[in-house]
Parts: structure tokens; sequence; C-alpha cells
């Protein structure tokens, strides 16, 4: 295989990895949301409800796709540099509001839209800023450990922007 | 109440990343696959801070489940961005790392997005 064949090969397998860990966040949201509000118990400092929630089959299904984005979000970032990760995958939190419109007949004002957008645009600015401030930043090269990866830049839990 | 969930979803989160980039910069390059993911799964187990991580990840989940029972998800979701805002606040406060003022104005940007979200 040539130089440009690999390269190729390695960037279809970030974007499928990247479509997968899309597709499995926006069925996590869904389906928790989903389940939590048709959960007839309200959520308390009391930690029952929370595990009684855990047993609902819509909560078991979106945590279940939760776990797997976030260990696809790992394998992604072993993959792939932060600063593509970030701004790529901010993308979610648009998807999220189009989500919670459609399927869970949402209204979603102007200026919720707007917000997300706002949203959308920071976290990819934030994203892309250089990583390292502290030290020379290294040479950019293709193939990035897993060292570059969630920490190194804003947080982001496995709802949001990176699932997200 | 739905703004206390916000800071606690946040404020986990954050931790989380914080734990989890310390023990992964220590790991190096992890693979995707079958047999990938399971030696993924394998190292989380024999990491401390890793588990820790989840730990927190768990208690800023919980925030979110119960956030998303009486919020919107349009809401609760893009709401969950503030962790940027307190990331890049952290990294200069206690990293002392110097915030460029591209990463500054992302945080800044979400923050306003958030604001204009839960508005």
């Amino acid at each position: 295989m040539t130089g440009s064949e690999t390269r190729q090969a390695a960037a279809l397998r970030v974007g499928g990895v990247f479509l997968l860990f899309l597709a499995l966040k926006a069925l996590g949201n869904l389906s928790l949301a989903w389940g939590m509000k048709h959960f007839p118990q309200a959520m308390s400092a009391n930690p029952l409800p929370f595990l009684k929630a855990l047993f609902d089959p819509f909560v078991a299904v979106g945590i279940l796709a939760f776990i797997l984005a976030l260990l696809l979000r790992m394998a992604l970032l072993s993959l792939a540099d932060l600063s593509y990760v970030l701004p790529v995958t901010a993308i979610g939190y648009f998807i999220a509001a189009l989500l919670g419109k459609v399927f869970l007949n949402e209204t979603v004002s102007n200026q919720r839209w707007l917000g997300t957008v706002f949203i959308f645009i920071g976290a990819a600015l934030v994203g892309t800023t250089a990583h390292s401030t502290t030290e020379a930043a290294p040479a950019p090269v293709r193939r990035m450990t897993a060292g570059q990866g969630a920490g190194d830049g804003p947080g982001v839990p496995p709802y949001g922007g990176a699932a997200r | 109440v739905k703004w206390i969930l916000v800071a606690i979803m946040v404020a986990a989160t954050v931790l989380s990343d914080l734990l989890q980039s310390h023990e992964m910069k220590r790991a190096g390059g992890q693979s995707v696959g079958a047999r990938g993911l399971l030696r993924l799964v394998r190292m989380i187990a024999q990491r401390r801070f890793l588990i820790l991580s989840i730990a927190c990840m768990a208690v800023s989940f919980f925030a979110f489940m119960a956030l998303v029972q009486t919020e919107p998800l349009s809401f609760a979701v893009p709401a969950s961005a503030a962790s940027f805002a307190l990331e890049t606040l952290l990294a200069g406060l206690i990293l002392r790392e110097r915030i460029s003022a591209r990463r500054a104005a992302g945080a800044l940007i979400v923050l306003c997005g958030v604001a204009l979200v839960g508005g």
C-alpha cells in the first residue's frame, strides 16, 4: 500500500469511528431523556430513585449507548488530534437540540438556537487552541497518542459535545 | 434548581477530564476494534485515577439524569458545554497556563451561548 492509500484508510477509519460516535451519542441522549421524562419518580438527593431509574429500559439503553460512545471517543482521541476531535464533535450540541425538537416535541426558541450556535462556535474555537502553553509545542503528527486526549482539552461529558 | 444541577454536572465533568487526562497520558495510544476496546476496558480497570475519573463521570451523569427529567434536552445538553469555560478558567487560575486570546474568546462565547440557551 502506498503512503497516500495508508493515509486514506486512516482517514476513513477516523471518519467511521466519528460517525458511529455521533450516532451513539444521539441515541443515548434521546433514549435517556425519553426514559427519564416518563419515569414516575422525581429525582432528589436520595440515591434510590436514581438506582431505580437505571433499570428503566430506555434509561438503560441510553447508558449503554453512552458507554460505547465514551470508549469510541477515547479510541478516537488516540487516532486523531484533539484539535480535530473537539471542533467536529461540537456539532453534537446542535444535534441534541434538533432531537429534542423533533422527537420530544420541545419548543426550541430562536434564542435557544442562537445559544446553541454560540456554543458550537465557542467549543470549536477552544478546541482548535494549541494544547501546550507551558512548554514548547511538539510538531504536529498525524497519529497522536491518547495522551493528547481528553484531559488536555476542555471537559466534555459523555452526553455533551464530544458525545455530543 | 436547574442551574445547581448544571453546576454539579459541569464541575464533576471537569474533574473527571483532568483525572482521565493524567492517566491516559501515561497509557499511550489506543487502537479501535473489538480487541482494542477490550484492552481499553482492561486498562481502565487497572488504573486508579481512571476509576476515580469514572466516579466523577457518574456524579455528572446523575446530575444530567435529574436535569433531563425536568428540563428540555435542548437545554440540558448545550448547557453541559459550560465545562469549556470552567476548564479554561481553571487552566489559568490553578495550572497557571497562559490562556490564548482565542481560547478565552471561545470560552466566553460558550458562556454567552449557555446563558442564551438557559434564558
